[in-house]
C-alpha cells in the first residue's frame, strides 16, 4: 500500500509539471500582445521596448518558462487586471464559495443517486427503474446553463418561491469570514437568519449541479449492483436464509460501491467545471464566475492561475479517489505489502 | 489437410462469398438488436430527424435566419413566427433550424480531428511500448488532468473566440481518451499470432500499424466517440453561451440561449426554445451511443 501511494505521488508530481507547461503554453498562444495592453495603444516604441525588457519578454522562451516556474514556486501568480489584486488572493477569496456549492451538490447527488441506483437494480424493469433511467438520461443530456435559466424563470420570477440569484440577500450582513463557506461561517457566528437565507440561495444552483451529478452516480450504482447481484455469493447468502435487506446492504451494496467511488471522484471534477456555467447563471461569487470573466476579458494571469488551481484540485480529488479505491479493494490493498 | 482442400480454401470467389455472408449476417443481427432496443430506436429517430433538418434547412425555414426586422422584435410565438422572434426581430424557428447545421458541423469536425489524433498516438504508444509509450502516455495524462470543459474554455479563450477555435479547443480536450483506448486495444493484439505472421512475411511497422492494428481499435473508438458526442455538443453550446464559441450573428443554439437571458422574464421563448433543441439532440446522441455500445458488445450478440 505504501509503495502504491508513493508511486501515485510521483505520477502526481509529473502531472503537475505537465500542467505548468500546458498553462504556460496557453499564455503563449494568446493572440493579444500583453505589452500593448500594459503600455496602452498610444505608447511610443521605446516605452514598449523598455517594458519588454522589464517583464522579460525579450528573453528566449525557456528562460521565460524558468522564470514562470520560479514565480509559481514562490506562490506568485501575478496580478489580475480585473480586480487589480494578486491572483492568488483572488482565488483564495472566491474558491470557498465554489467548494461549498460543489460539495453540497455532491452530497445531494450521492444521497439521491445511490438509493436510486440500488432501487433501479433491485426492481429491474419496474416503473422505478424506468424513472431512474430517464432521470439519468436527462441529467447527462441537460445543458446546465439552460436548466439554470428555466429554474430561475419558474421558481424565482414566476412563483417567487426561491430567492434571486446571488449568495445572500443584500439586506443581510455576511458573518465574520472563518472558512469562507457561508453555511459554516453562519453556524459559527450563530446567525441563523443568514444560515437559512444562504441555504435558500443554494437550492437552485445545487439542484442544477446535483442533477448532473446524480445521473452518473445512479447509472454506475445500477450497473455494478446488477453485476454483484448475479454473483454466486449473493445466492449463497440468500440460501443460508439471510434477511433480504442484509443481503442487499451488507453483501451487495458494499461491493457495488467500490466502482462507484471512482465515478463519484470524476463527478466532483465535473461539478467543478459545471460551476463555470452555473455560477455565471446564478451570479454566484465563486471561482467559476471569476474564471468565466477572466476568460472573456483575457485576464491572462487569472486565466492561468485559475486553470491551474482547478486542475490541481481535480488531480488531488483523483488521487484521493484512487487511494480510497485501493483501500476498499483488497486486490490492490494486499498485493504490494 | 490435403492439397485439394488447401486449394479449395484459397479459392478467391469462395472466400469472397463467405465474407459477404458473414457481413450480411452481422448486419442482420445488428438490425434485430437495434429493433429490440426501443430507446435506441428513439435516439436514432432523433438523430435522423436532426440530419434531415440540417439537410433541408432552406426548405424548412420560414424566414432568413439572419434577416432583422426590428419592428417585429420579441414577438411571441405565432403562426407567422412559430417560435417567436428575438431582440433583433429574427425568426427563432428558422434560426433553430439552421442551428442544426452549426451543431452537426461542430460535432463532426471535433470527431474528425480528435479521433485520428488520439488513435495515432495511442497505436504508436501501444505498438512500440517502452520509452515511446511512457512519453506519449504521460503527455496525454497531462491533458486528462484538466476537467475537459475547463481545458476547452482555456484554449478557446487563448486562441480567441470563434467557432473554428472552439472546435480546435474541444478536440484538444478530447483526444487523450481515444489515445488511451487505442493504446489498450493495441496492447491486446500486438503480440497475437497473426501479427507475428504478417511481420515474418516482411511487413513494415507502418504497414502493420495502419493495416492490421488500427482496424482492431476502430470499433471501441467508435463506441467511445458515439458516447462522447452528446458531451461534445454540450461543450460547444457552453462555449457559445459564455461567448467563447460561435460569435453573433451565427445561429448557434448556446449563443441563442445566452442572447435571450436578459428577456427571460417577459419573453421566455427567446432563451428556452433553442435550449430545448440542445437537450433533445444531446439526448438523441446519448441514447444512440448507449445503443451502439450494446450492439457492438459481443456478450449481447450471443444472446
Amino acid at each position: 500500500m505504501a509503495h502504491y501511494v508513493l508511486r501515485r505521488l510521483v505520477t502526481l508530481m509529473i502531472t503537475l509539471i505537465g500542467i505548468m507547461v500546458v498553462t504556460f503554453f496557453i499564455s503563449l498562444v494568446v493572440p493579444l500582445d500583453p505589452l500593448a495592453s500594459i503600455a496602452g495603444p498610444q505608447a511610443p516604441q521605446e516605452t514598449v521596448d523598455r517594458l519588454r525588457v522589464l517583464y522579460g519578454f525579450d528573453k528566449p522562451i525557456y528562460v521565460q518558462f524558468g522564470r514562470y516556474i520560479q514565480r509559481l514556486a514562490r506562490g506568485d501568480l501575478g496580478t489580475s487586471f480585473q480586480t487589480g489584486r494578486p491572483v492568488l488572493a483572488d482565488i483564495l477569496h472566491f474558491f470557498p464559495a465554489t467548494i461549498e456549492l460543489a460539495t453540497l451538490a455532491l452530497i445531494v447527488s450521492i444521497l439521491v443517486g445511490i438509493p436510486l441506483g440500488v432501487l433501479s437494480a433491485v426492481y429491474r424493469n419496474s416503473p422505478i427503474d424506468h424513472f431512474s433511467r430517464v432521470l439519468s438520461l436527462i441529467g447527462v443530456s441537460m445543458p446546465v446553463f439552460w436548466l439554470g435559466l428555466v429554474l430561475l424563470l419558474v421558481f424565482y420570477f414566476k412563483l417567487g418561491w426561491l430567492p434571486e440569484p446571488g449568495r445572500l440577500d443584500i439586506m443581510l450582513v455576511e458573518p465574520e469570514r472563518v472558512t469562507g463557506a457561508l453555511l459554516i461561517d453562519s453556524v459559527i457566528a450563530r446567525d441563523w437568519e443568514v444560515f437559512g437565507d444562504a441555504l435558500r440561495h443554494m437550492v437552485l444552483p445545487a439542484t442544477v449541479l446535483g442533477l448532473f451529478g446524480l445521473a452518473g452516480i445512479a447509472r454506475i450504482v445500477r450497473s455494478s449492483m446488477l453485476d454483484v447481484l448475479s454473483q454466486e455469493y449473493i445466492k449463497t447468502a440468500r440460501i443460508k436464509g439471510l434477511n433480504e435487506l442484509l443481503v442487499l446492504t451488507r453483501h451487495a451494496l458494499r461491493n457495488a460501491l467500490v466502482p462507484a467511488v471512482t465515478v463519484i471522484g470524476l463527478t466532483y471534477g465535473g461539478l467543478l467545471e459545471g460551476s463555470v456555467l452555473t455560477e455565471t447563471i446564478f451570479s454566484w461569487p465563486g471561482l467559476g464566475r471569476y474564471l468565466a470573466t477572466a476568460f472573456l476579458t483575457l485576464d491572462l494571469n487569472a486565466v492561468v492561475g485559475g486553470t491551474m488551481l482547478v486542475a490541481l484540485t481535480f488531480c488531488l480529488v483523483n488521487l484521493m479517489v484512487d487511494l480510497i479505491y485501493a483501500f476498499l479493494n483488497p486486490k490492490i490493498r494486499y498485493t504490494e505489502s | 489437410m490435403s492439397i485439394s482442400e488447401a486449394m479449395h480454401t484459397l479459392d478467391k470467389s469462395d472466400v469472397r462469398r463467405r465474407r459477404w455472408e458473414a457481413r450480411t449476417r452481422y448486419l442482420k443481427d445488428s438490425y434485430i438488436l437495434w429493433q429490440r432496443n426501443h430507446l435506441m430506436v428513439v435516439g436514432t429517430v432523433i438523430i435522423v430527424f436532426l440530419l434531415l433538418v440540417a439537410a433541408f434547412a432552406p426548405v424548412l425555414a420560414t424566414h432568413d435566419p439572419y434577416e432583422q426586422i426590428l419592428p417585429d422584435r420579441l414577438a411571441s410565438p405565432s403562426l407567422e413566427h412559430y417560435f417567436g422572434t428575438d431582440s433583433l426581430g429574427r425568426d427563432i424557428y428558422s434560426r433553430v433550424v439552421y442551428g442544426a447545421r452549426v451543431t452537426l458541423t461542430i460535432a463532426f469536425l471535433v470527431a474528425l480531428i480528435s479521433t485520428p489524433l488520439g488513435m495515432v498516438i495511442g497505436v504508436l504508444a501501444g505498438y512500440f511500448g517502452g520509452a515511446v509509450d511512457e512519453v506519449l502516455m504521460r503527455f496525454s495524462d497531462v491533458f486528462l488532468a484538466f476537467p475537459k470543459l475547463i481545458l476547452a474554455i482555456a484554449f478557446a479563450a487563448a486562441l480567441g473566440p470563434g467557432v473554428e477555435n472552439a472546435i480546435v479547443a474541444i478536440a484538444v480536450a478530447n483526444w487523450p481518451s481515444y489515445a488511451r483506448l487505442a493504446r489498450a486495444e493495441t496492447l491486446g493484439v500486438r503480440n497475437d499470432d497473426y501479427i507475428q505472421v504478417i511481420r515474418s512475411m516482411g511487413a513494415s511497422n507502418l504497414r502493420i500499424m495502419v493495416g492490421h492494428i488500427t482496424p482492431m481499435c476502430l470499433s471501441s473508438v467508435i463506441v467511445r466517440l458515439s458516447l462522447d458526442m452528446g458531451t461534445i455538443i454540450l461543450t460547444a453550446a457552453g462555449l457559445g453561451f459564455l461567448g467563447l464559441g460561435a460569435q453573433p450573428p451565427m445561429p448557434e443554439w448556446g449563443l441563442m440561449v445566452s442572447d435571450g437571458r436578459q428577456f427571460l422574464v417577459d419573453q421566455w421563448w427567446v432563451s428556452t426554445l433553442p435550449g430545448f433543441a440542445i437537450l433533445i439532440v444531446v439526448m438523441g446522441f446519448n441514447l444512440m451511443g448507449d445503443g451502439i455500445r450494446d450492439i457492438l458488445d459481443p456478450h449481447q450478440r450471443q444472446s
